[in-house]
Parts: structure tokens; C-alpha cells; sequence
């Protein structure tokens, strides 16, 4: 962790597009302050350290807040959005798929899975198994 | 001691252009009609000015373009964009500025064609994707304000009637402003019952898209009485930021106005009793809740209760939105600079079947982003001087 170069190339965006494209959520943890961090930085907003090493996100997460996008079927119909955080700690924005919109629910559990959204690979959620 | 910018300007010239559809006109034109406005009503004109303070969401070079199209020769130039509360921080800026000197006469001004210009209206511009955020298409800036709506919901029960009778106050406040958009009356069912656009906001709990433009002409205090209007003062303004992205909004139900109202508070020197009127920039009914709770109108979650009483509303105790504010009098996408307006009507006494009796004091509260900075100022009369 102590050797990572957060202002060489390649940068910490594109490191975390290259994992996202082999189905991997990383996130960065800072050997500064042990904070985990999501967007990709290159200097840790919690303590401003460069020591930033990657950790593979376990995925699972907790609905923070969701919302429908309105949509006309014709125009791909209703979606959901919604703030998941992870049990790291960072939140993201994304979508819970798979699921009916409407009925995804804050406080829900949900896991992560890398898929697509207009032929980009994201990290988009399903609601984790009960128990 | 008092602040050295307390009271050390004053705005003496406002000017507003018509509200609504303004087709084939460039949004530079309808900036420049509210400068002209706005330096007409000090008896002034652009060779006056020497401090020019625009922005919009589509001209990066706006300040040029702006102090080139209206002949201004400034000393001070400034297209600072944080969202829609830029202009109230234009005010801070502008204050700055005047104070030390820096410049005499200060301009700020705002012009879009939102509404018939589309794209080029200045809406939306080059404004840059937003790398972990727009792929996802959040519709933004509705689907974050919608998800900071529903977790006030979850966390303390605020119900669907509740933002929506913040709707309806400012319906019945645009029904006494001529100059108002929407200024039919409706109820807390026709906010519900209409076209949902991003659950929980319907589309009356959205505000408007409209072409409009506003200004206003600054200057410092010791030369504020020699202008034909009475001056309106800047007694306190503090602003603060939380985030860019929704995502890193630490807590959705706690906006950055708990940390700038109390800077402006400080700095005025007085407390949030002597509040006369409110104008808040009401993107969606959640920012009035959040931001009466952030001002500490009342405890964190009892805001939907508060508004719901009436307290807002015409005859409230709590005047907020009096000209209608973004939902029903204009919101040509930027609509900081209209809470200022608002407030120099009110505090001038011009504010025409809708004016608050006896108004000495008046608080603007801007907001950007998503609700991502907040820009909190305080204007007074002569007598608070």
C-alpha cells in the first residue's frame, strides 16, 4: 500500500476501469486514515494522505435512498435509481435491476454485480437473498 | 464588533424582465433588457459599471461575452458558477469587492431562454459528464432532490401532502403576483394526482422552465442614498458546500445551510426571529422543508409539519416564496438571483398585493447543484442600518 503512486500513470480512474472491466469492484482504502473511498481519488478527501492501496469491495451494500425515473415504455420505460452504501462505507449511486422499480425499498440489502449501461461496464445492484 | 461587510453595500437598482415565453430572443438580450432594468431604476446606465458579475450553465466565457455585448469597461469580472445560489454568492462577491474598492458600481445579472431556447437557452451546456454519476442517468437534478425527499420521508415520516402543500403555498402567494407565471390555485391533490416524474416528485412539485432575466446594481453604503429608490443593505451572507455528486452528500436530509446560515446570521448580527420574509430558491417542495429546518424554523423532520400548518403561506407566520418563488412565479434555470429580487420588492415596499406589512428584514436562501451549495444572505432596510 505504502508504494502506491496515486500521480503516476496509470491514475487511480483508470485502474478502477481496467478492474471494472474484468468484473471487479475495487475500492480504495487510505493507509493514512484506514478510510474507504469511492469515487477513485488521488489524494484521500478524509485525512489528504496519497497512500492509497486497493481493496475488492465485498459488495454487499444497504439501500440508502431510491427513486423511479419516469420513462415512456417506448423510451425504455421506468427505472430505478437509487444511493446504495457499502458496508466498507463509501455510498454509490446506481440502479437495483431485476427488481420492479417501485419496489425496491431503503434499508433493503442489496449486492453488487458489474454489468452494462449503454455498452459501459457499471456497477448496478440486485436485492441480496433474504437471510 | 460588526462585521466590516455588514452593511457596507446596498443594492439601489433591481430590474426584471417579463416571465415566461420569450421566443426568438438570444439570452444575452434578455440579460441585457434586466441590466438596463436594473441600472435604469438607479439612474445609471452600463458606462457606470465597472464590477460585472454573470454566469449561466452554457458559456464558459460568459463574463466577456456579457461585459462586451453591454459595453462595460470592469475593473472586476466574474462567471463563477456553483449552481443556481451563484448570484447570492455573486452578492458576497460583489460586497467584496465594492468594500475594498476593487470596483464602484456592481452589476449582476442573469438571462436565459430556458424555455424556448432549449439547449441554447442555456439550460444545459458543456457542462461535463459526471463520471461515476451519469451513466447511470439519474435525471438529474430531479432524481437526486427525489431521492433526498425520500429519505426525509423514511427517516421522519414527512408525508406525500406535506411537500406537497409546500406547492400549494407558493401557488397562493404567485395568485397576488402579477407578474407570476402559474397563478391558478391548486390543491394538495392536484400536486399528488399529477405526472409522476421521479417517485416521490410529481411534476407540480418540480419547478418551472421559463425564459426570464433579472439584475440588480450594487454599491457601497455611503453612496446609497443618493439613488432614486430607498437602498436595500446586505447585513450578513455566508455560504458552504456538501458535495458535487449525490453521492457524496454525507446525509441527504441535512443540507450545507446549516453551515452558511449561521455565517450570514453572524455577520448580520441578528437572530432568525427578526426575519421578516423568506425567499428560497425551491428547485422541488423537499428544499423549502430542508431548508426551514436548517435554518432552525423548527427541529430536524418537522418540517413537512410546519408547512403543512400554513405557516408559509399567505397569512403564515413564516412568509416564504412571496413572489411564488421557482414552482409557480420563474425559473428560467438558474434562479438564485430572483430571491434577491424578491427581497429588495419586499424590503422597498414595492411588492405589489403581496407586499409583508412593515418588512425590515429579509433572508434569501440560494441553492446549486444538487443541493450542493447554499448561499444564505441577510438584507435590511435603512432602519437595520
Amino acid at each position: 500500500m505504502s508504494d502506491n503512486r496515486t500521480f503516476d500513470s496509470p491514475g487511480p480512474d483508470a485502474i478502477y476501469r481496467a478492474a471494472l472491466e474484468n468484473g471487479a469492484v475495487q475500492i480504495q482504502q487510505c493507509g493514512g486514515c484506514g478510510a474507504h473511498i469511492f469515487y477513485p481519488r488521488a489524494i484521500c478527501p478524509a485525512c489528504g494522505s496519497t497512500d492509497l492501496g486497493w481493496v475488492t469491495a465485498s459488495g454487499k451494500g444497504t439501500v440508502y435512498s431510491t427513486t423511479v425515473v419516469r420513462q415512456r415504455p417506448e423510451r425504455g420505460g421506468d427505472y430505478n435509481i437509487c444511493l446504495v452504501d457499502l458496508e466498507e462505507g463509501p455510498r454509490l449511486i446506481s440502479r437495483v435491476v431485476d427488481t420492479p422499480p417501485d419496489e425496491v425499498r431503503i434499508g433493503q440489502p442489496v449486492e453488487a454485480f458489474v454489468g452494462e449501461l449503454d455498452e459501459e461496464k457499471v456497477v448496478l445492484f440486485r436485492l441480496a437473498e433474504a437471510g | 464588533m460588526a462585521h466590516m461587510l455588514r452593511g457596507a453595500t446596498a443594492i439601489v437598482g433591481l430590474g426584471l424582465t417579463e416571465f415566461g415565453t420569450l421566443p426568438e430572443r438570444s439570452h444575452l438580450e434578455v440579460m441585457a433588457e434586466a441590466a438596463h432594468g436594473a441600472l435604469s431604476d438607479a439612474g445609471l446606465t452600463a458606462k457606470d459599471v465597472d464590477g460585472l458579475f454573470v454566469s449561466n450553465f452554457a458559456s464558459p466565457f460568459l463574463a466577456l461575452q456579457a461585459a462586451e455585448y453591454l459595453g462595460i469597461d470592469p475593473t472586476v469580472l466574474d462567471s463563477t458558477n456553483i449552481g443556481g445560489s451563484t448570484f447570492v454568492s455573486h452578492v458576497q462577491a460583489a460586497a467584496m469587492a465594492l468594500a475594498t474598492g476593487l470596483c464602484n458600481v456592481a452589476l449582476i445579472a442573469y438571462g436565459s431562454t430556458s424555455r424556448s431556447g432549449g439547449r441554447a437557452g442555456q439550460t444545459r451546456g458543456p457542462l461535463g459528464r459526471v463520471p461515476y454519476e451519469d451513466v447511470y442517468s439519474p435525471r438529474n437534478p430531479i432524481g437526486s432532490y427525489a431521492m433526498a425527499a425520500a429519505r426525509h420521508m423514511h427517516e421522519f415520516g414527512t408525508t406525500r401532502e406535506q411537500l406537497a402543500s409546500v406547492a400549494t403555498s407558493a401557488r397562493a402567494w404567485a395568485a397576488k403576483n402579477p407578474r407570476a407565471e402559474m397563478r391558478e390555485p391548486i390543491t394538495v391533490e392536484d400536486v399528488a394526482n399529477a405526472r409522476m416524474i421521479c417517485d416521490p416528485f410529481t411534476v407540480l412539485d418540480c419547478c418551472l422552465v421559463s425564459d426570464g432575466g433579472a439584475a440588480v446594481v450594487m454599491v457601497r453604503s455611503e453612496r446609497a442614498k443618493d439613488f432614486p429608490k430607498p437602498p436595500v443593505y446586505l447585513l450578513g451572507i455566508g455560504m458552504a458546500m456538501t458535495h458535487d455528486q449525490i453521492a457524496q452528500m454525507p446525509d441527504l436530509t441535512v443540507t450545507a445551510v446549516a453551515k452558511a446560515a449561521p455565517r450570514a446570521f453572524g455577520m448580520a448580527g441578528i437572530s432568525r426571529d427578526d426575519i421578516d420574509v423568506m425567499e428560497f430558491y425551491d428547485a422541488f417542495t423537499i428544499n423549502t422543508i430542508l431548508f426551514l429546518e436548517d435554518l432552525g424554523f423548527c427541529a430536524k423532520g418537522e418540517g413537512g409539519a410546519l408547512v403543512e400548518s400554513g405557516a408559509i403561506a399567505p397569512g403564515g407566520h413564516l412568509p416564504v416564496n412571496t413572489n411564488g418563488g421557482g414552482l409557480s412565479c420563474v425559473h428560467p434555470g438558474m434562479y438564485g438571483l430572483f430571491t434577491v429580487a424578491e427581497a429588495v420588492e419586499q424590503l422597498r415596499g414595492e411588492a405589489e398585493g403581496r407586499q409583508i406589512e412593515g418588512a425590515e428584514v429579509a433572508l434569501c436562501n440560494g441553492n446549486g447543484g444538487k443541493l450542493s451549495s447554499q448561499v444564505t444572505a441577510i438584507f435590511g432596510t435603512g432602519a437595520t442600518i
